[in-house]
């Protein structure tokens, strides 16, 4: 299972950086999205996949019984894909003011620092 | 010592101060610091002269073993009094000579910091001290030649000393380093005494040659002699001082002071001998050739110190008395020349070389009577000091028939110097169009009193070399050397000796313009010289760095993603090749078939982001991957992600939909040969972090901190969902980080959207 899950990893670095490598913004910023899921999936498979029940205590128990899914990692991610999105949402936003300003989309254009 | 070492860099830090509260009398105010060492030193003279050195400390890194230590014995009680006794006239010299420069109170607080740090390297007593002061005196150096920063020659010249000495100064630290390790001592005062261990010890040759590198660059020795008669850029009064009798001679202190630990060695004498004459003759051979006051006193003082260092080398109790007295003789003459240099071009408006110079004797009868003492002494000419350190000199030479010849030619150029700055410039006619005065009193007192010092130096010359040159000789020897200086030593061959030298020397100067117009023929040398290869180091480090940064730091995003992509893959990848690739397959838990068929949707969708021609199937395919995400999320019993990631995909592909209203459709733009490189870049990124990941599989801690989390989140924290209570709870601050980065996002994506900067309104 961890192979296959370090497979798709690798594909969703890849992709991701391929597509950050090309001259379009747009490009730039999905291949941003595409790098923040394999990150997220790095860390919820470094930190070891257990077939475990989620993390919460049935009411009215005071400890499991039985070893849930670990939480660290979890709460890790959580916090990680709200980032990205503030990250996406940001480079969205400031990418279309550069394409307003600049009038063009093309990274390779975006050399100087006076418009 | 600690307190007046303070005080002088107190008094420094305080000069352009005191220059603006009152303007004047600076000097005569500031004098009060070197003045209190002076008299300090001077009352510790008995101790030290019955042979019991002053010693202090003060811790100061404990943990580190790093203590203020000071150590006073007779070398550098003979440096120290030197130090802040030339400090005082230099600095009495700088309220004349800078009066009303508006700039005085900035050079009056860098040559005192010198002094302090000057004094600190012949005071100090732990070496990594040592280092310290001496680090400081090449950077006060730099600041005081690169005085007028706005000429470009004094700013190249600053560099070009303070990049030489600077690199020595690593080589030296190296040396320290090897040395405190050899002799498993920081404290000079022990290391001296630990001669036999270090000489034996496996690194001695290392630890000699790379100090030996430290004290060269610093005491200008062939090859690295270059900087200091360039240094001359600096105003008068600083190359007075530092360039001629102390900082340059912090060299010659550091191999005297570790004579006793790595001298008496077949080595040491190979070294410090060859490089040393050497470096004597080329100083007195090319002093020769110039016609510049002071660069020709700045090459006689490469040659001076070249002869320190090649007495040092021989190394017998008669050589390194020679050096003691020489020492004593040359700051006080070559002190004094400088400073009626310096009056002479001050008083005549700039007037720096000497065959457009004469007749100045009744214009400035003082300085001509100064500089006719200290001309004379330099020459070697008796009754003067300098006479009576040659005869020493000669007499500690008598085995060395080689070296004594080596001395007779270098006399002859330092008489042909002598007398063409102590004489030349005064005698004769003088040329219409100079116009010349005396200089102030203030400018008169150093070379007045160092002046008469040649002469009074020599007439007591019995009781100032049992005072000061013989604890100084018994220091660098490491054991009780007896000192009779003798003005008048009877007549015998050295005698002979000392006259065909001042003889040879008066032809010399009669011959002047011959060797001018040798020296001009022989310019061409410079090209090959070290300052040609210092110029061609300087220049490939400039270019190499240029190439480096346009290589880089194209401006263009994609290389810089390129660059640093590819140096991850280059680490990991070296990483994993040492560690030996993999060792084990294990625990690894079964494929279920759903499992296996979200992974196979996320690289498929993952593949069609990459590949898509249009911007809306790109983003849908990379919301595909974001709710399968959450699938997997769901299968590995994490419902708060699962909830979230659906959420927050939902948002972003909206999101993008919204903008990508306002941009372009895509245009592939990229050239078939770029897209193929950045694709084998990409695989080799995928590779790398799968590879990454399935070593991270087997690294596991002993005790996981979730299992804290997990135990405690109920009766703590009274929560049931133990992935909330990490967020909200036992780390909460950390998402207040998270909200914070939220809303600074948000307040950003704001202002980028509604505040619009005036020009652009204003454009069409």
């Amino acid at each position: 299972m961890e192979v296959l899950l370090a497979i798709v990893i690798g594909v969703l670095y890849g992709g991701g950086l391929y597509l950050m490598m090309r001259r379009n913004l747009i490009q730039l910023i999905i291949g941003l999205g595409l790098l923040s899921h394999g990150a997220n999936l790095l860390i919820f498979t470094a930190g070891g996949l257990r077939k475990g029940g989620a993390p919460i205590l049935a009411e009215g128990e005071k400890a499991f019984a039985a070893l849930p899914s670990d939480p660290l990692p979890q709460a890790l991610i959580l916090t990680a894909i709200v980032i990205s999105f503030a990250v996406t949402a940001f480079a969205l936003v400031l990418f279309l003011r550069t394409y307003e300003v600049v009038g063009t989309d093309d990274v390779d254009e975006l050399k100087e620092t006076d418009t | 010592m600690l307190i007046l070492l303070s005080i002088c860099f107190i008094a420094a830090l305080s000069a352009p101060w005191v220059y603006r509260i009152c303007p004047k009398y600076t000097g005569a105010k500031l004098v009060a610091a070197p003045l209190a060492m002076f008299v300090w030193l001077l009352k510790k003279l008995s101790d030290v002269m019955h042979g019991h050195p002053v010693e202090q400390q003060f811790s100061w890194v404990k943990s580190l073993g790093l203590e203020l230590a000071f150590y006073l014995d007779g070398l550098s009680l003979l440096f120290s009094l030197l130090i802040s006794g030339i400090g005082i006239l230099i600095i009495l010299y700088t309220q004349g000579y800078f009066k009303g420069h508006p700039q005085q109170g900035r050079f009056l607080m860098y040559i005192m910091a010198f002094m302090a740090s000057m004094l600190g390297v012949v005071l100090a007593d732990h070496l990594l001290l040592v280092f310290i002061f001496w680090e400081l005196t090449s950077f006060t150096s730099y600041l005081l030649i690169g005085f007028n920063h706005e000429s470009a020659a004094a700013r190249n010249a600053a560099l070009q000393a303070m990049l030489v000495t600077v690199l020595g100064g690593l080589f030296l630290l190296a040396g320290i380093i090897l040395m405190a390790g050899a002799a498993d001592t920081w404290r000079l005062s022990e290391l001296i005494q630990r001669g036999d261990l270090l000489v034996a010890h496996k690194n001695y040759l290392p630890i000699l040659i790379l100090v030996c590198i430290g004290a060269f660059t610093k005491s200008a020795q062939f090859p690295f002699h270059f900087w200091l008669p360039n240094a001359m850029q600096a105003p008068t009064p600083a190359s007075a001082y530092l360039h001629s009798s102390t900082m340059v001679k912090a060299g010659v202190y550091l191999l005297a002071r570790l004579h006793p630990a790595l001298g008496g060695t077949e080595e040491w004498g190979m070294i410090l001998t060859t490089i040393g004459t050497a470096t004597f003759l080329l100083g007195a051979i090319m002093a020769l050739g110039q016609h510049v006051l002071k660069r020709l006193l700045a090459y006689t003082t490469v040659s001076a110190l070249g002869a320190m260092i090649m007495l040092l080398g021989v190394g017998t109790a008669y050589t390194i008395k020679a050096m003691a007295a020489f020492v004593l003789a040359h700051a006080f003459y070559k002190a004094a020349l400088f400073m009626i240099a310096g009056g002479i071009t001050h008083e005549t408006g700039g007037e720096t070389s000497i065959d457009k110079l004469g007749g100045l004797r009744r214009a400035m009868p003082v300085s001509f009577a100064c500089a006719l003492l200290a001309g004379l002494s330099m020459g070697g000419f008796p009754p003067f000091f300098g006479f009576v350190a040659k005869e020493t000199w000669l007499h500690a030479l008598g085995d060395y028939p080689i070296l004594i010849g080596a001395t007779v030619i270098g006399g002859a150029a330092y008489v042909l110097v002598g007398l063409s700055t102590g004489w030349k410039p005064f005698a004769g006619k003088m040329p219409a169009e100079l116009h010349a005065h005396e200089v102030p009193l203030s400018m008169r007192i150093g070379p007045v009193t160092l002046g008469l010092g040649c002469l009074v130096l020599a007439f007591f010359c019995g009781p100032i070399g049992h005072a000061l040159v013989e604890p100084a000789a018994s220091s660098i020897a490491g054991e009780h050397v007896h000192v009779h200086l003798h003005l008048w030593a009877g007549f015998n061959k050295y005698l002979v000796i000392s006259f065909i030298t001042l003889g040879l020397g008066l032809v010399c100067y009669l011959a002047r313009s011959l060797f001018l117009k040798t020296a001009a023929r022989l310019g061409v040398l410079a090209r090959i010289g070290p300052e040609a290869v210092y110029q061609l180091i300087y220049a490939s480090v400039l270019k190499f760095a240029g190439w480096q940064t346009r290589a880089l730091q194209t401006g263009i995003l994609r290389d810089y993603i390129r660059v640093t992509v590819l140096t991850a893959v280059a680490l990991v990848g070296a990483a994993f090749y040492r560690a030996g690739g993999f060792q084990q397959w294990e625990n690894l838990s079964p494929i279920s078939l759903r499992i296996a068929l979200v992974a196979v949707l996320m690289i498929l969708a993952a593949l069609a982001t990459v590949h898509s021609k249009s911007r809306l199937q790109s983003i849908l395919a990379m919301g595909v991957v974001g709710y399968s995400m959450a699938m997997l999320f769901t299968f590995f019993g994490a419902p708060d992600l699962a909830m979230t990631q659906l959420v927050i995909e939902t948002l972003t592909v909206i999101l993008m939909a919204l903008a990508f209203y306002h941009l372009p459709a895509f245009r592939h733009s990229s050239s078939v040969r770029s897209r193929l490189f950045d694709g084998t870049i990409a695989i080799g990124v995928g590779v790398a972090v799968t590879l990454l990941v399935l070593a991270a599989l087997h690294v596991q801690t002993p005790t996981p901190v979730s299992d804290y989390y997990l135990d405690h989140s109920y009766d703590m924290a009274h929560g049931r969902n133990v992935v909330n209570v990490i967020l909200v709870d036992f780390r909460a601050l950390d998402t207040l980080g998270e909200i914070t980065v939220l809303a600074i996002a948000a307040l950003g994506a704001f202002a980028l959207l509604k505040l619009r900067s005036g020009k652009e309104e204003g454009a069409p």
